[in-house]
């Protein structure tokens, strides 16, 4: 039930235009893929695009979260490559051991980055960058630079495999449950408002009495945690915990975010809207692969990283748009 | 800066009360440390080859270095400038291997230097209109070319490695002269240039302007957007112009190894010589200092047979430590 007088559809659209403008997106190349491809909508497709972009969907929005403080955070592809070496040394005893363990290890290296913005003061982008090198490192040397095979006897890797329920696959399942907690934190809490005011202003948000040190400490953490639990999917999903993987994921974050509308600058930004915004950037290389299976286009892997920048590129022009347009509204009035 | 030099400052120092030196000249500090510690350590440290070897290395990175301090002197950064050497080092290869290039060795020579700086003048060209029209924030405005810049560079190679035998293009990497390499001597030409330019030029003045106050620079009538998109150009052909000193030092072009990883270096290098992050410092001289204290960590670690992934952690450690040191400065 919509309330008629609170919810302005009109003045929705004008004050959302990007968020609109990824929902209309994602429904049209969905309903292109589902009329030009056969087996674009069959069970195998939609498993494994949801297999594989669910590591994509927990990241972008632990991302969401730092970004809306107008912060950043290059350490998850790294961290994520970490945990799932990890995991796949943890999936012997279950996944019921597994996953908290390369959750916590995420987490771990969150704290890191937490204290070096928090208390020493190191500008998000550095202190991450860091942590970003220190834990390909650690994964390389915790592995001895091998993939690690996981252990099939255990569920470890149900995870990454199976559906619940025979409908959904787990790792979505999973991906989906922390995503509606999130919603709930960042719409609904005091938490969550916190860390949408440091982005609007961090001097500001600490002379009305916000707890600012706390909230910026927790979207790391957060981050780190996501950045863990998509480990945990890699390790379960490809079978081997995999010390190289994790490359670039940090880009495709950032551009999920950007695309969903959020900010970069903070102060402004949604869950939903960033789900929608992987998900459209996942859609886009499906489809790009069904072309290629077509022969319509023939793009050899290394397309893929032109695309992505080109993508970036047109989201961030049509955010400048906005903000101009924004801009000299404001200045008008 | 001779080896002469920093020991005798840091024999001085006893003198003076330690905290505020080591604050104000921690890089040259680190230096000599790293410096006594190979003299003792490192087997055959005191070698004309070593040097040799560490200077053809750390030209690239101090090149870079130096555009990188520039942008971040403004209160930007650059994380193309590897991708860039990517592409420009696509780029040359091509260009001197292709059918002009053959039957015009000379004509080829000349274009394989020239289009990849003017390539790289361009992705810088695009990174500044983003930054001073656009008004993206740095980080995100050259993440673009961080990304699809390798790519383009390896839809330009089919992903291939270029082999090539071509004496006069790898003279910009392996050519001596006075016994030490062309690529070191040049780097130290473009310091000087590029000094000159940040004290003598409004130019100059303008950079330091900019990183100090933007608003306050643009207010007072200065050029801001033209500075800005300048800094970026002159970061990117330097980035440019690495990648191809690269390529000529292996006789070969592999556009997913190329320049990997070079941000890294070079903010370290711009940070650990002295640039401040929020902008209104350039220490030219303070980026090559920077770049030889990297590579001599690097040189150090792997001369004593500690494995790269270590070095790696090793990297960041310094990362934080150097930003660490300079935001104390600061307040």
């Amino acid at each position: 039930m919509l309330d008629t007088d609170t919810f302005d559809l009109r003045k929705y659209l004008s004050r959302n235009p990007q968020s609109v403008a990824v929902w209309v997106t994602l429904a049209a190349l969905i309903l292109f893929g589902l009329l030009r491809y056969d087996n674009f909508g069959g069970a195998y497709n939609i498993t494994s695009f949801l297999n594989y972009n669910s590591m994509f969907i927990i990241i972008s929005v632990g991302m969401c979260f730092v970004i809306m403080t107008g912060g950043i955070d290059l350490s998850v592809g790294s961290v994520a490559a970490f945990t799932s070496v990890i995991a796949a040394y943890l999936s012997p005893y279950g996944i019921e051991v597994a996953l908290p363990g390369a959750v916590l290890a995420g987490i771990g290296f969150g704290a890191i980055n937490a204290v070096s913005v928090v208390v020493l003061r190191i500008p998000p982008f550095i202190a991450t960058l860091a942590t970003m090198l220190g834990a390909k490192g650690g994964a390389l040397v915790i592995s001895g630079a091998q993939t690690i095979s996981v252990d099939w006897g255990s569920n470890f890797t149900k995870m990454g495999m199976e559906k619940a329920l025979n409908v959904l696959p787990w790792s979505i399942v999973v991906v989906g449950v922390v995503v509606i907690v999130l919603w709930v934190v960042l719409e609904k809490t005091s938490l969550g408002r916190t860390v949408l005011a440091i982005g609007g202003g961090e001097d500001a948000s600490t002379l009305m009495g916000l707890k600012v040190h706390r909230a910026t400490a927790f979207v790391y953490l957060l981050s780190g945690g996501c950045a863990g639990l998509a480990g945990v999917i890699l390790a379960s999903g490809f079978g081997a915990g995999q010390p190289l993987e994790g490359i670039g994921w940090e880009l495709s974050a950032i551009a999920s975010v950007v695309v969903g509308g959020t900010l970069l600058t903070g102060g402004l930004g949604s869950v939903t809207a960033t789900v929608a915004g992987a998900l459209l950037l996942g859609l886009v290389f499906n489809i790009l692969n069904f072309e290629n299976g077509r022969g319509t286009i023939s793009f050899s892997a290394y397309w893929q990283m032109v695309i992505r920048g080109g993508f970036l590129f047109a989201v961030i022009l049509f955010q400048a748009r906005v903000m101009a347009g924004r801009e000299q509204r404001k200045e008008a009035t | 800066m001779t080896t002469q030099d920093t020991e005798l400052k840091a024999q001085q120092s006893a003198t003076f009360a330690w905290g505020p030196f080591l604050r104000k000249n921690g890089g040259l500090v680190a230096l000599a440390v790293i410096l006594v510690f190979n003299i003792i350590v490192t087997p055959n440290f005191l070698q004309m080859q070593t040097l040799f070897v560490n200077i053809s290395q750390v030209a690239t990175i101090a090149i870079v270095a130096m555009g990188m301090t520039l942008v971040i002197a403004t209160g930007g950064i650059d994380l193309s400038v590897g991708a860039i050497m990517a592409l420009a080092g696509a780029l040359a290869p091509l260009i001197f291997l292709s059918e002009f290039g053959q039957a015009n060795p000379a004509l080829g020579i000349a274009a394989a230097i020239a289009v990849p700086i003017v390539a790289a003048l361009a992705c810088g060209l695009f990174n500044g209109i983003l930054v001073a029209n656009l008004k993206v924030q740095p980080i995100i405005a050259t993440l673009i070319l961080f990304i699809s810049g390798r790519g383009i560079a390896q839809v330009l190679t089919n992903g291939n490695l270029q082999t090539f035998s071509n004496p006069s293009f790898s003279y910009l990497g392996t050519g001596k002269v006075l016994g030490l390499p062309f690529q070191g001597w040049l780097a130290l030409l473009i310091a000087c240039v590029l000094y000159l330019v940040m004290t003598r030029t409004t130019f100059g003045r303008y950079v330091l302007a900019i990183g100090g106050n933007e608003r306050a620079a643009e207010l007072s009538g200065g050029p801001v957007k033209r500075v800005k998109i300048g800094v970026y150009m002159i970061c990117g052909a330097l980035s440019g112009l690495a990648g191809l000193i690269v390529v000529a030092i292996n006789s070969a072009s592999d556009a997913a190894r190329n320049g990997n990883l070079m941000e890294l270096d070079a903010i370290a290098a711009a940070v650990v010589g002295g640039a401040l992050l929020q902008g209104g410092r350039a220490p030219i001289f303070g980026a090559i200092l920077g770049a030889v204290i990297i590579q001599l960590v690097k040189y150090t670690l792997l001369a004593n047979g500690v494995e790269d992934e270590v070095a790696l952690i090793a990297k960041a450690i310094i990362i934080l430590a150097a930003v660490y040191v300079q935001q104390a400065r600061k307040e």
